[in-house]
């Protein structure tokens, strides 16, 4: 139940890092299923992990969303406006409250819950706010285009001849595209629409986070939801249950507490999308799950995020990067985020430079337990401290390594060059211990990462502009961020999400919106202008048209058109 | 056969690591080929549409040949544009830093297509693919065979085959081309095999993009010009491969009162087409093959449906042929309400008002197109926003997929992602975020060891306060 899983998974899969990890058919879910059922419609207790409300019940509030959606609730634009600012003002009111438990669940220093949660919840609420309007509003898909290309077309054709060679100018040619002249004329638009109830697994890490940031998306573009919190982040799980209910309409979006076994029963459902946060191989369970319905899904997953450390020129330039690590590994969740930093690469030459200002800078910022977030629990402690044991990785520990089971809190842990196929190098850490792999190039650690699956980030502190564009050129991520980490997370007018292993779909901003969205293309026509040229029965004639059209000799057209030649 | 696909995709892959597809040039190199292609075989393409479907010339220009050249057209003219990286407002949160957003190419795609369009739809997504600085395998639909064997002899003599690869075959060779690893699957087709597909894009985490179908209504109106519009219906159902479209007009509805009006103008409108014995018309496609023919047949004799023609009927099981067939008001449980119909059927159901069609139509499954005939403008709006489909078009049929500026793609059963045009470089893209920040500017309220002064500027950075801000960029509070 236990066992490192990531053993035999595939090189990158954050095998036990996950919230619904008991997620498959065993025996340990058959029962848990039968102590979920037996419970019947009594209340579920939330404070055991996996506790979950009694399937009936969770029928009854899946069928109410459904029910909701299809009366049409959701979709003013006024509904949309009233649910942000009820989550705002939840944000605003609850705050303490939200504060403890994301410390009861992790120890996060209420500085931390507000810089990654609180805080970037409300800035993300406040932007879908301002920018709603604009969102939900059709674009209009160029439909003067056909007049443009009509002008165009018939102006420069009757002075050119076009034949079609390899090397011809293809800029000037514009879409002609021969079949808008027979549907001309039409108005395009392209008109976002909800998708319908959609659900969202989120994840322990960034419990409130996670949930909420892709809750503004769905409520933004006008959806019922149902939220699924992570078991595994108990107290954030039963904040949102109570609160929601409150301060959003409780018949639209809803809180479905629980474990794997909920999780299973709510794939069984129709969803119009789903989002999930967590690792690879739930990722798999979830998406296989939503093959029944044909459920369109997003999956944000994780990866090992490199961190390319070029020798950066100046003293304080180096001390504020040397910040920005120890912010991107420590400071956020302790290293259990899916952006954090998870190993560094730096030349040979450089490390020792670099240890001694991470260490200097460590014992400034994080000088007791209270500075860091604590692991989530029992389970990941072992799993972390399991890394650890590999002798040839223990030889490797250049800095803390301190492990204190019973406050489940890991010290700030440095280490270099710890063997390429340990356990600590192949799957991702999600934990407050930083490898240093060293390089004899910086330019070497681009082959590095490529060698290895797509993160979700990567990250490079540079002052080389060369170096910068060959790693956007030739590494793939879901981002890239120079002489920063994490904050990325936080610029709305960036996209969010991996790529490859790092999963797909992306949100934050405007793609929250567009990732619960359907784009509907919207074509209106008259009945003015009717080209038979369309209709068989087809003769001689009309196919005669129809070559000059597709050799773009409008000349000839126009003349057989007119029955002036054949 | 199984190594030489095992060692096709490996080589596709190593070309794609090794650089080979990402170049502007040989992107629009790739397209210009396709777009030669279409242009110098034009007849071999036309025969082979006529074996494989029986397919009228026209219909092959007008549907496969045209469109494949303008995607590449307009490819080719848009590609610079589509591939250079866009700014974005970086927020002062970070000052100073820049944000964009960079496509790249997502690596090794998969396409699967359909028999129905069967250079289309394997071209189409192709020509996006290519675009988008992918290399490609693909899979052609084995229910056009001769179109599937004219890909494999002409993609390589027009574009570089080192990187597109066509690998034919039937289910066998497609379950194991699924098994491979790919950074994305584009299939067309049924939802059934869509399932399957999926399935297996769950075991590697791929994307997978589904072009499914549906039934697609057709609401008409009483106020429409009835002539046009039975025109447009009926170019839409039988000159769009005899109803072999995914968007091909499924079933009618409408009032009561006008459904005489209307069948008589698609009677009238259907001779002036087809002649008076629509199976000797060379302008209509045949059925594709025996067990399709078998299904429709299926449809047609169904015992509450069989009385309820009004039209047609007629069929040759020897050549394929099925004439255009009308029926009204056919049962809602009838095994041609609940399938997709796909061929030459087309049921007319009634209502007493037009307004009815809207709970019909939603109490199906989503369509990828929905169409509705009326000069009513408050009637059109009403049906925008209460019809979710992948595409709506007003007072036509099918012709919306011409356009390249609006995405074409499924919504629920009808499939996920869009293609066309920018849509279709975006499928088969990443967006990769790039930020860049400076080094000024250090807010030392980010880091610990945490205090109550630092909470304060970074609630007031978060919260979007000007004096926080620029506090925090000057790296406040002092001291520890």
């Amino acid at each position: 139940m236990g066992a490192p899983v990531a053993i035999n998974g595939p090189i990158g899969e954050r095998a036990i890092t996950c919230s619904h990890s008991q997620w498959s058919t065993g025996a340990a879910e058959q029962s848990e299923r039968v102590r979920a059922e037996s419970m019947g419609s009594m209340v579920a207790s939330v404070e055991e992990i996996g506790a979950a409300a009694a399937p009936q019940a969770v029928e009854r509030r899946l069928g109410e969303l459904r029910a909701t959606f299809e009366s049409g609730r959701t979709r003013p634009l006024s509904w949309r406006q009233s649910q942000l600012r009820g989550l705002l003002r939840l944000l605003a009111d609850k705050e303490e409250e939200a504060f403890r438990a994301l410390h009861d669940d992790l120890g996060k220093h209420r500085a931390e819950a507000y810089r990654d949660e609180v805080g970037v919840l409300t800035k993300s609420a406040n932007a879908a706010l301002r920018e709603i309007g604009k969102w939900a509003a059709p674009e209009k898909a160029s439909s003067t285009h056909y007049l443009v290309t009509l002008q165009r077309i018939l102006f420069v054709r009757l002075a050119h001849q076009l034949l079609l060679e390899p090397n011809s100018a293809v800029s000037w040619m514009g879409a002609q595209v021969w079949v808008p002249l027979v549907a001309f004329p039409a108005s395009a638009q392209v008109v976002p629409e909800p998708l319908g109830v959609v659900l969202i697994f989120s994840c322990w890490n960034f419990p409130l986070g996670l949930s909420l940031e892709p809750l503004i998306g769905a409520i933004a573009a006008g959806n019922a939801v149902a939220l699924k919190p992570s078991e595994l982040a108990p107290a954030t799980a039963r904040f949102l249950e109570e609160n929601i209910g409150e301060y959003l309409d409780a018949t639209a979006v809803k809180v479905i507490q629980g474990g794997p076994a909920v999780g299973e029963q709510l794939m069984e459902h129709r969803w119009d999308k789903v989002l999930f946060t967590g690792c690879p191989r739930v990722a798999r369970v979830v998406m296989a799950a939503a093959v029944k319905h044909l459920t369109p899904v997003a999956l944000e997953l994780g990866g090992k995020c490199p961190c390319i450390f070029d020798a950066v020129a100046g003293r304080r330039n180096l001390q504020t990067s040397v910040n920005r690590v120890i912010f991107a590994k420590w400071s956020s969740c302790a290293g259990q985020a899916c952006i954090a930093i998870d190993y560094v690469l730096v030349e040979e030459r450089f490390a020792p430079t670099l240890i001694k200002l991470l260490k200097s800078t460590l014992k400034r910022f994080i000088a007791d337990s209270d500075q860091m977030a604590r692991i989530v629990n029992g389970r990941h402690f072992q799993r972390l401290s399991n890394l650890l044991k590999d002798p040839a990785v223990a030889a490797s520990i250049l800095h803390g390594g301190g492990l204190d089971a019973k406050n489940l809190s890991i010290e700030p842990t440095i280490l270099l060059n710890p063997p390429l196929d340990s356990a600590i190098m192949t799957e991702e850490i999600f934990g407050p211990l930083l490898p240093i792999i060293t390089v004899k190039k910086i330019e070497d650690s681009i082959a590095f990462v490529r060698a290895r699956p797509k993160p979700l980030a990567v990250y490079a502190f540079t002052d080389s502009a060369p170096l910068k564009r060959r790693i956007v050129e030739e590494t793939s991520s879901g981002s890239v961020t120079f002489n920063d980490a994490v904050v990325q997370f936080g610029v709305d007018t960036l996209p969010f999400g991996g790529v490859g292993q790092s999963g797909f779909g992306q949100y934050h901003g405007k793609y929250s919106f567009e990732m619960f969205s359907h784009k509907k293309a919207v074509l209106r026509r008259g009945f003015l202008v009717e080209a038979m040229l369309r209709y068989p029965p087809w003769d001689e004639q009309k196919i005669a048209m129809m070559r000059h059209l597709f050799r773009y000799d409008y000349v000839r057209f126009i003349f057989t058109f007119l029955g002036l030649r054949r | 056969m199984v190594e030489s696909r095992a060692a096709a995709v490996q080589e596709l892959r190593a070309r794609f690591a090794a650089g080979q597809t990402r170049p502007a040039e040989w992107r629009a190199a790739q397209l210009r080929g396709g777009l030669r292609m279409a242009t110098e075989m034009e007849a071999e393409i036309c025969d082979a549409l006529h074996a494989d479907l029986g397919k009228p010339k026209t219909e092959a220009h007008v549907h496969e040949l045209s469109l494949i050249k303008s995607s590449c057209l307009f490819a080719l003219k848009n590609l610079k544009k589509w591939m250079k990286p866009q700014k974005v407002p970086a927020k002062l949160m970070n000052f100073p830093s820049t944000a964009r957003i960079t496509p790249e190419p997502l690596g090794l795609v998969l396409v699967i297509s359909a028999w129905n369009y069967p250079l289309l739809l394997s071209l189409d997504p192709v020509i996006g693919a290519i675009a988008a600085g992918n290399a490609v395998a693909l899979k052609p639909s084995e229910g056009a065979p001769a179109m599937s064997s004219l890909l494999a002899e002409l993609l390589p003599r027009f574009v570089d085959g080192t990187c597109i690869k066509v690998i034919e075959g039937g289910v066998k060779e497609t379950t194991a081309l699924l098994n491979q690893k790919w950074d994305k699957i584009f299939y067309t087709g049924n939802s059934r095999v869509g399932r399957v597909v999926m399935t297996a894009a769950a075991k590697h985490l791929t994307p997978a993009v589904l072009e499914l179908g549906g039934k697609c209504p057709v609401v008409v109106d009483s106020n429409v010009d009835l002539h046009i519009a039975a025109k447009r219906i009926a170019a839409g159902k039988w000159g769009c491969n005899n109803g072999q479209a995914c968007i091909a007009p499924d079933f009618i509805i409408t009032t009561q009162a006008f459904a005489p009006k209307l069948l008589e103008s698609l009677k009238k409108v259907l001779e002036k087409f087809y002649g008076k014995d629509p199976l000797l018309s060379a302008d209509l496609s045949r059925v594709v093959n025996a067990s399709h023919f078998g299904r429709l047949k299926g449809l047609m004799d169904e015992e509450m449906v069989s009385d309820k023609i009004v039209f047609g009927g007629q069929r040759d099981e020897q050549q394929l042929k099925i004439a255009p067939t009308i029926f009204l008001d056919v049962p809602l449980d009838s095994a041609i309400m609940k399938e997709e119909i796909f061929g030459p059927l087309l049921p007319i159901l009634t209502v007493d008002k037009i307004h009815e069609s809207f709970g019909l139509i939603n109490s199906m499954a989503k369509p990828l197109a929905a169409y509705l005939f009326t000069r009513d403008s408050e009637l059109q709006n009403q049906f925008e926003g209460a019809i979710s489909a992948g595409g709506m078009l007003f007072n036509d049929t099918s012709i919306h997929l011409t356009n390249p500026y609006l995405p074409f793609g499924g919504v629920g059963e009808s499939g996920t992602g869009a293609y066309h045009g920018k849509f279709s470089f975006d499928a088969f893209s990443h967006r990769k975020a790039v930020m860049n920040r400076g080094f000024a500017g250090e807010a030392r309220a980010r880091y610990p060891p945490y205090s109550a002064p630092k909470l304060k500027i970074l609630k007031g950075v978060l919260e979007g306060k000007l004096g926080d801000m620029i506090q925090a960029i000057l790296g406040f509070p002092r001291g520890k």
